[in-house]
């Protein structure tokens, strides 16, 4: 199981990945639309690319409710493995 | 008002000799063939016939960032790569974004997205197929992403052609210029299409070289000894542009892009109509809207790619448009050296045309042991020729599967 912070690294590996964003931009208040960019098409990959790594699936319908970086750790922190 | 006038003020490309335009012409001044070995373990896993290519001289790594090599199908990564490096051989001019056209033809467009999504749906299920998948398989994937690069807004144009999709796309940003649509067009053509389908559908049409021994000599066009085509890769683009506009600028310009002539055979899917009756049309037609007798024609550079039957249409419908004012119209073969970049090709020859009028030198073409006795051309091999001084023109044929025809005029300015 991994821990806050180990989802957090792991997160901002994967947000680097997908859009070039440095790692230490990803912080836990941020808005992954308004703070970070990110745009709809690069969510559905950071989301599955996330699923990948910690072994938890997140249904399209809750993708929606992820606004921040906090909201997605702790989404993928209460339901993984 | 008199016509508009287009002319030639940047070159950029990636391509089997070089990743810019200048190393390529070096590469062709030197006789540098672009062949490589491929990867023998795609070879060996897909039972290939053919053993090389033409690939690209550049890994795109080198020029583009992490997530630009993501998010582009490598088509798309070399039309960006050609398209940046164009613009900057163009002084990077400042333009109205709603006068800056872009015109990138594909011959096959996304194919290595395709195949690999494709792949990943089989293996692992539509979820990780890629959310960028169809923009990035789509043909227009290019021209959308060299617009969405240079802001370019008065129109972003796909010609889809097979092997003349690259000279129609410079064809149809000629045309936006003249019809007042633009000021500028970046336009050329790109191919990335070395996936194995593509060799083993080639292969199963008896198109391509397979001198396996000998990868470098394998693409002789115009040579008994000819064999087929050796597949390349690559982009190639130009910027043109309204010659006022360029003037008024103090651009370098290379040179004039005089006219576009295009037919059809409907003839067959694939083989060439044997007396070269559409073909010659087009180059008969791009010499009138040019504006000039087939006398002002000096050089032309050739489709040429080295297979036994399309290398003699070429040569019979030169001799049916021009008769006897071919003699002086001395031919480059340069797939001789580059192979052959199917949707790019027409672009990259059209390039090497206008160096050729810019420099006044029609490169010579390698592999020509011994020229077929049934091309009844002046074919340039060992030596390079000078073109004459004075006002000098010269024309770049393009054919492609399906029929198509396309022939460019460029003209020294």
């Amino acid at each position: 199981m991994a821990d806050q912070q180990e989802i957090l690294s792991g997160l901002a590996e994967i947000v680097n990945e997908e859009t070039g964003l440095d790692p230490s931009d990803v912080q836990m208040e941020k808005s992954f639309t308004d703070d970070l960019d990110i745009d709809s098409l690069s969510m559905m990959t950071i989301v599955v690319n996330a699923e990948e790594k910690f072994g938890v699936r997140i249904p399209d319908d809750e993708v929606k409710n992820l606004t921040t970086v906090g909201d997605a750790v702790s989404y993928i922190q209460s339901n993984q493995g | 008002m008199s016509e508009r006038r287009v002319v030639v003020t940047g070159l950029g490309a990636t391509t089997p000799l070089g990743g810019t335009i200048a190393e390529t012409w070096e590469g062709i001044l030197a006789g540098r063939s672009g062949a490589k070995p491929l990867p023998s373990e795609m070879v060996e896993r897909y039972e290939l016939p053919v053993h090389f290519a033409a690939s690209i001289a550049q890994d795109p790594a080198e020029v583009l960032s992490k997530v630009q090599l993501r998010r582009m199908d490598p088509s798309a990564q070399y039309a960006v790569i050609a398209s940046q490096s164009a613009m900057e051989d163009a002084g990077s001019p400042e333009v109205d974004p709603l006068r800056l056209g872009v015109a990138i033809g594909t011959g096959i467009g996304g194919v290595w997205t395709l195949l690999d999504q494709w792949d990943t749906l089989r293996e692992k299920g539509p979820r990780r197929v890629f959310p960028l998948a169809v923009p990035m398989l789509m043909p227009n994937t290019s021209s959308g992403n060299v617009s969405l690069l240079l802001g370019a807004r008065a129109g972003a144009h796909t010609t889809v052609s097979a092997c003349a999709s690259g000279a129609e796309s410079m064809g149809t940003g000629f045309e936006m210029i003249r019809a007042g649509r633009a000021d500028i067009v970046v336009a050329g053509g790109t191919e990335a299409a070395m996936h194995p389908l593509c060799f083993a559908g080639f292969s199963q049409m008896q198109a391509l070289s397979t001198r396996n021994d000998d990868p470098m000599a394998a693409s002789r066009p115009y040579d008994t000894g000819r064999d087929g085509f050796v597949m390349g890769e690559g982009a190639a683009v130009m910027v043109l542009e309204e010659y006022e506009h360029a003037v008024a600028r103090g651009a370098r310009i290379y040179a004039e892009f005089a006219s576009i002539g295009m037919s059809a055979d409907a003839h067959h899917i694939t083989a060439p109509e044997p007396e070269g009756a559409g073909a010659s049309r087009a180059m008969q037609e791009a010499v009138e809207r040019a504006g000039l007798t087939d006398a002002d024609i000096s050089h032309i550079n050739a489709h040429a790619t080295s297979t036994p039957v399309g290398d003699i249409a070429e040569a019979n419908a030169i001799r049916r448009a021009f008769g006897a004012a071919a003699d002086g119209m001395c031919v480059s073969a340069t797939k001789s050296m580059t192979g052959h970049l199917l949707g790019a090709a027409g672009a990259l020859e059209g390039l090497l045309t206008v160096l050729s009028v810019h420099h006044r030198t029609a490169p010579a073409a390698v592999n020509i042991d011994e020229l077929d006795p049934k091309i009844d051309l002046d074919v340039i091999r060992g030596e390079h020729r000078s073109l004459p001084d004075g006002d000098i023109a010269a024309l770049n044929n393009s054919f492609g599967f399906g029929g198509h025809n396309v022939a460019l005029v460029i003209k020294s300015v």
